[in-house]
Parts: C-alpha cells; sequence; structure tokens
C-alpha cells in the first residue's frame, strides 16, 4: 500500500506539469494548421496536410516569402469541436497570423474567434456556405468550390455529357444525410427548375455504410441519365461497388469533391473497377505540375524517395494548393507594407488581392475579393481512365448567379 | 479536501449541516477560490480558454455523475440532451431575442423535459438495455434536429447566436468569458454537492444500490428515477447553451455520440457518485491529451523529422491517453477522485502510518 500511494503521487504530479510553448522569432510568420490524421476523415488529413508541409519545407529551402521564415505549426483535432479550439487558442498563443483549419463543424466553432482575433482561417471545399461571402465573414475564407458550387459544376458537366439539354432528363442525387450532405440541395432544386430535368433524392444514412438499397434504387428502378454522389469517408466507394454492381454504368456517375480521391478509388475495386467514373475537383491532379517536382527534388537532394503521400494526389495536391494560396496572401501582405511584418489585417487584404495565380496549374484560377472569399467557385473534372484519373474539363464555373443567389440569402439569414 | 478533523467539535445544527465542516477544508476551499478568481491575472488567454472549457465539461461531468453515479441509471444520450440545450437557446435568442440569462435555464428546462422523456424507459429496464434506449435517444434527437428545419434553422443545422450580455456588457474574450462560465461551474458544484445530501440524493443512491428495496423503504421510485434523469439532463442541456454561447454557433455535430462517450469517460475516470471526481475527470480529460502533444513535441524533435512527428504525434496522442487511462484505472478502478483521498490519507498520518 505505501509504494503504491507513493507512486500514484509522482503519477498524480507528472499530470500537473505543463510545458511552456515556444515564442516567435523576428523575420518568421507563423502559420497554423489544423489536421484530422486520426478521426473519421484521417485519409483527407493523413494526405493532405503533408502536401502543406512539403510545400511550406520547399518555400522554406528557397529562403522564405520575402526573406521570412514560414513556421508551420500543425495541431490535430481528431475531427472533434473542443481539441479544434484548443489547437486556436495554442496557434494563436504562439503567434499565428493565418490558420489553415480542417473541419466543417471546427471551422464553424472557431469563425467567430478568427474575426475576433483577426486571424485569417481558411476552409477550402467545405465549412460555411455562407463564409463566401466576405462581408459576413471578414476573416474566413472557403478559398475553393464550396458545396453550392460544385453541384453547379456537375449539373454543367452532365448537361454536356447528354447532349447541351437536360430538358426530361432524370438525375440522381445520393448523399450523405447531413447538413453537409444536404447543403446541395436548394442550389439543384433550382437548377431542376432552371433546366427542366427531374430530381430524385437518395438520402445515404451515417455513418454511410449502407448504400446497397440506394444503388438498387439507382440502377434497376429509378434509371437516371445521370447519378450526382455527394459522400465522405468509406461511404463514396461503396456507392460505387454498389452501383458497378447493380448494372449502372459508372460513366455516368459523377462524384463531389469528398468522393473524389485516389484512395476511393483503390477502395472501390481499383481504376480497373470503376473505369469511367467522374470526378469533381477544385485542385489539380497527378504530380506533373512543377511544383510537385519540385518537392520531389527536394527530397532527392537530401536522398529521400518522394514522400509517399503523393500517391493520394488528390488529397496530397489539395494540401499544397491550400498552403500555396496561404504564402501567396502572406507574399501580398509583405509587399503591401513594404518589407514589414503583417500582421493578421494585412492577411485578409493579401487573400483579398489573389487573382490569376495558379501555381502552374494546380491551384484554381481563383479571383478572391472583399466581397467574394470563394473566389468564383472553379472546379475541374477529371476520369478515370485506363488506369488514372485524366482530366475531362478546363477549370470552370456553372451558373454562378445561381449560387450567387442562395449566398446572399444565407447572408440575409444570418 | 485536506482534512484535519481531531478537536473539531459541533455545537450547532449549522455547523453540522455545514458544506465543509472542518476548519482546514474550509481554508483550502478558499484558497481554491482565490486562486480561480485570480486566475485571469494569472494566466494568459491560452490558459483562460482551457479553464472555459473545463468549466463546461465540469458542467455536463457533475450532471451525468447524478445519473449515472448517484442514480446508477447509465446514459449515453448525454451528448443529444446538450444539443437540445443549444438548440432551444438559439432558437429562443435568434428569433424572439431573449437574453442568455433567460435561454440558459430555457435551454436546461427543455432538456430536462425532453431527458425525463428518455428516462420512462428506465422504470422497467436497467443496465445495458437502458444504455441501448439512451442510445436510441441520441440517435432520434440528432435525426430529428437535422432533419426539422424549425428547429435547426436550415440545411446548414447550425444558428449563429449573439454574443452574451450582461447590463449591456458584453462577454467577448475569453477573458470576459471565463467569469460567467467559472460562475455557472461554480453554481453546478455547489448545488450537486447539496442535491446528494439531500432528500433527493439519499433516494437516488438507495435507487443505485438496490432500487426494489428502495422502494420497499418507500422511495417513490418512478418519481425519483425521471427526477435524476430530468436534473442531470438539465445541467446537460445548460452545458449544450454555455457552449453554444463560447462558441458563438449551435451546430449539432458539436454534439455527437462521441460527446457522450467523452462525457462516460470523464465521470470514470473522475469517479463514480463523486463530485469532486467530476471535476478532476473533466480537467483530466480536457489537458492530458495537451500535455501528451507539448510534452512529445518537445522531446520528439531529437528522434525525428518535423514532418513525420506531425504525422506521428496525433496517432501516438490518442494510443498515450488510451494506455493512461488504463493505467490509472488499474491503479485505482474508483478513479481519480479515490486516487486523491488514498494520497490524503496517507498523509493524514504520515510519518506514522503504522
Amino acid at each position: 500500500m505505501n509504494k503504491n500511494i507513493l507512486w500514484q503521487s509522482v503519477v498524480l504530479a507528472a499530470g500537473l506539469f505543463a510545458a511552456a510553448p515556444a515564442q516567435a522569432q523576428t523575420k518568421e510568420i507563423v502559420f497554423g494548421m489544423q489536421c484530422d490524421r486520426t478521426g473519421p476523415t484521417e485519409i483527407v488529413g493523413s494526405n493532405a496536410c503533408p502536401g502543406v508541409h512539403d510545400y511550406i519545407d520547399l518555400i522554406n529551402s528557397k529562403g522564405g516569402v520575402d526573406g521570412y521564415h514560414i513556421k508551420l505549426i500543425d495541431i490535430d483535432n481528431q475531427y472533434k469541436v473542443p481539441p479544434a479550439v484548443e489547437a486556436f487558442q495554442s496557434e494563436k498563443q504562439a503567434g499565428a497570423i493565418t490558420m489553415a483549419v480542417y473541419g466543417t463543424p471546427m471551422i464553424m466553432a472557431v469563425a467567430q474567434q478568427c474575426q475576433d482575433s483577426k486571424i485569417t482561417c481558411t476552409s477550402p471545399g467545405f465549412g460555411i456556405a455562407a463564409s463566401a461571402d466576405g462581408k459576413l465573414y471578414p476573416y474566413v475564407f472557403p478559398l475553393a468550390a464550396g458545396y453550392w458550387s460544385q453541384a453547379a459544376g456537375a449539373i454543367d458537366y452532365a448537361k454536356k455529357q447528354l447532349g447541351g439539354s437536360l430538358k426530361g432528363k432524370k438525375i440522381a442525387y445520393m448523399f450523405y444525410d447531413n447538413p453537409a450532405g444536404r447543403e446541395p440541395l436548394p442550389v439543384l432544386h433550382d437548377l431542376q427548375t432552371i433546366e427542366g430535368f427531374e430530381l430524385t433524392e437518395f438520402a445515404v444514412p451515417p455513418p454511410g455504410l449502407d448504400v446497397n438499397s440506394q444503388a438498387l434504387d439507382i440502377a434497376q428502378r429509378n434509371r437516371p441519365d445521370f447519378v450526382l454522389i455527394h459522400l465522405f469517408g468509406r461511404s463514396p466507394s461503396l456507392a460505387l461497388k454498389a452501383l458497378k454492381g447493380n448494372g449502372y454504368p459508372l460513366r455516368k456517375v459523377i462524384g463531389f469533391v469528398w468522393a473524389s480521391a485516389e484512395p476511393d478509388i483503390e477502395a472501390a475495386g481499383g481504376y480497373a473497377a470503376v473505369n469511367g467514373y467522374n470526378t469533381i475537383q477544385f485542385a489539380g491532379v497527378g504530380n506533373d505540375y512543377p511544383v510537385s517536382k519540385e518537392i520531389i527534388a527536394m527530397y532527392a537532394k537530401e536522398g529521400k524517395p518522394p514522400p509517399k503521400e503523393m500517391q493520394a494526389s488528390v488529397y496530397y495536391n489539395r494540401g499544397i494548393a491550400w498552403a500555396a494560396l496561404h504564402v501567396q496572401a502572406i507574399h501580398n501582405a509583405i509587399v503591401a507594407k513594404g518589407g514589414a511584418a503583417p500582421t493578421g489585417e494585412d492577411v485578409k487584404h493579401g487573400f483579398e488581392q489573389i487573382h490569376d495565380f495558379t501555381l502552374g496549374g494546380i491551384v484554381a484560377p481563383v479571383k478572391l475579393t472583399a466581397a467574394d472569399h470563394e473566389g468564383g467557385g472553379f472546379v475541374q473534372v477529371w476520369q478515370v481512365e485506363g488506369g488514372k484519373l485524366v482530366r475531362k474539363t478546363d477549370w470552370f464555373r456553372a451558373y454562378p448567379e445561381v449560387v450567387q443567389k442562395h449566398v446572399a440569402a444565407a447572408a440575409a439569414n444570418k | 479536501m485536506i482534512h484535519r478533523e481531531a478537536g473539531v467539535f459541533k455545537t450547532t445544527y449549522a455547523a453540522d449541516m455545514a458544506l465543509f465542516p472542518l476548519p482546514i477544508a474550509r481554508k483550502a476551499i478558499g484558497g481554491i477560490i482565490v486562486l480561480l478568481l485570480a486566475a485571469p491575472l494569472l494566466l494568459g488567454e491560452y490558459g483562460l480558454s482551457q479553464l472555459n472549457l473545463i468549466c463546461i465539461a465540469v458542467v455536463g461531468a457533475l450532471g451525468l455523475n447524478i445519473l449515472v453515479g448517484y442514480t446508477g441509471q447509465i446514459s449515453i444520450g448525454h451528448g443529444a440532451f446538450m444539443s437540445v440545450g443549444a438548440y432551444t437557446a438559439a432558437n429562443l435568442a435568434v428569433r424572439l431575442g431573449l437574453p442568455f440569462w433567460i435561454t440558459l435555464p430555457a435551454g436546461g428546462l427543455m432538456a430536462a423535459l425532453i431527458g425525463a422523456a428518455v428516462g420512462i424507459p428506465s422504470l422497467r429496464i436497467k443496465g445495458l438495455y437502458l444504455a441501448i434506449t439512451t442510445l436510441a435517444a441520441q440517435l432520434i434527437i440528432e435525426w430529428t434536429i437535422n432533419h426539422v428545419p424549425f428547429v435547426s434553422g436550415g440545411a446548414q443545422a447550425s444558428i449563429p447566436v449573439p454574443k452574451p450580455s450582461l447590463f449591456g456588457f458584453r462577454f467577448e474574450t475569453q477573458r470576459e468569458l471565463y467569469f460567467p462560465l467559472l460562475a455557472a461551474a461554480a453554481v453546478a458544484t455547489v448545488a450537486t454537492l447539496n442535491l446528494v445530501r439531500s432528500r433527493f440524493g439519499r433516494a437516488f443512491v438507495a435507487i443505485r444500490d438496490q432500487d426494489i428495496a428502495a422502494e420497499i423503504t418507500g422511495i417513490d421510485i418512478f418519481r425519483y428515477k425521471l427526477l435524476a434523469f430530468a436534473i442531470s439532463s438539465f445541467y446537460a442541456g445548460v452545458t449544450g447553451v454555455l457552449y453554444t454561447y463560447y462558441l458563438g454557433i449551435a451546430n449539432y455535430e458539436q454534439f455527437q455520440i462521441d460527446v457522450s462517450i467523452d462525457y462516460l469517460a470523464m465521470i470514470i475516470i473522475g469517479g463514480l457518485g463523486s463530485v469532486l471526481g467530476s471535476i478532476l475527470g473533466a480537467a483530466f480529460v480536457t489537458l492530458l491529451p495537451i500535455l501528451i502533444r507539448v510534452v512529445m513535441q518537445d522531446v520528439g524533435g531529437f528522434l525525428m523529422s518535423e514532418n513525420t512527428l506531425a504525422s506521428t504525434i496525433p496517432n501516438l496522442r490518442l494510443t498515450v491517453f488510451g494506455l493512461a487511462i488504463i493505467l490509472f484505472l488499474i491503479v485505482e478502478p474508483e478513479g481519480l477522485n479515490r486516487l486523491w483521498r488514498n494520497f490524503r490519507n496517507y498523509f493524514r498520518f504520515w510519518p506514522f502510518s503504522y
């Protein structure tokens, strides 16, 4: 009992100790990031976040941004809200002036604090739909096509594939039954009126593993002319398997951005199995971009093979694009300040000056302004063809007026 | 707390019924209160934000402990009860423009109502079976919030709320939010301390220990079981409201099943049926992952590259967190509260232990 108690008190004492975080140095810019490498969407975080790291390493190896070294702080939020709040505060304390926040509930949880602390927070491809309105959320930047723009892009692509008109056609929308999954519905309903197609909704209840009845319904009974799938995690691969298994041609299926990566394709049985499947992308795919080659060269110089995360280039490149937009904003901010250290407010203005910044095609040609924090909602469609993803369209945006209408409506609702 | 009980004589009923009858306990509590009140002077914004998160978690953990620890009725639906409170408060605040001192109890009361309804199966079933019905409640409430736009406020199921204000003062920064949250945690703590030694608390404990015996001795099982669910859910609802105002938004994804599990972890680690245990558990579950991360960042830098470290830490953190919980529960299955009592009892007779 005696010894027991003594070492119990040691454990208790160890619990009381906490280390002090390091302070930021001069000529250094702190860039905070939240990842999900252990939560439900770890497949995204564990591939996209190394992309951010590698791009920042690349920039630092070239002397940083205008002489400023970028310090990247990476905290895992496990796709949970309290750790996200903690991570935000921890990175803020370390002096972060700009942050990449992963996860819709997480960006929602910290959006108000981003604004209060004047720290720019970015959430590409997820997050608060209305934050595309920069006047409403001055410090939140979705940066990439949100679900509304993705829905518009998917319908536009379907229209082109089906001969230029959707009149009288049937389109099925298979979605994860949560707020993110239902978000595109109002836009789809509007487009239904405009284009005259018949929309059928197929909700997949969380956790999204039971997709067979919906797939059977789509393939055997509804028989639509095109299928939109907006699913997350394990769900997309299962949906693809089920649709194919029930005899629906994947050439007439298009996946939204979180159903469109190499791991999904592999989990669905490999490239041969899902040949023809269309995917929507908001960053480039593959490792042929100049920046990808630079990263491979950087690794080669240290005598290392290219990072294994490059295999999942869809997510990895999103990480690169994500980091690159931050770096570009920081660069704009430093230029605007004439070389002085920028503040969070300067970085906000830096973001709002970004246009025609494509980094050799890996980043969409976004044009951010004080009013538009989404940057136009550009997407590309890539198709699984002959064992790899092949680009089918250039960057395009569809039905911007419809998307804009909904952004305005959400803004009025806030 | 640290007791020196010899020579303390009580001459009045009031002294006998005091919350902390021993002078040393009163002094220790006084010291802790002073420290907590001085925290804004001692801690930076980061430290305060952690205290704020702990304060919120303390309210929820206390509530869950009343139900699980004191009454012996398990609930895996507390995350959902929090969301009931959160959405009630957010809707009242946004649609009717009510201030937070009305929406706070209103959110709690609505959660109590729903919680009592969910508690009805507890009259017939126990243990694992009850766990499943509360799990069902969690899913039903999540589904309802998700699919009823009147509740959820639209497809995104999230409602931004204005910052709370009292007498024209707006609570905005972590520093300003600290005192309201501390007050909520303090009120919850004192209320629970008093509840568990009242007629209600004794009835709860009697039901936990042997419900048939309790019924034979005249305790109205129907009433007290539902009351336990209602009180516990009230705490959960208040936690949800506090969260909503703290974050500035109500979002159902903040209150999913893993939150229910996290709170169960807090009270199991802290100690079932103990007020101090709830507080220690809430602090432990909030702080341990941060501590592990900080230590690993400092140590890990010597062992591997920054990039590898970044992808290793999150996974290691989960592993170490799990191991730490197993370790604590092997060392002391009755939780941190018992650990503290053992520690205290050891030093009570030290150095004359035997």
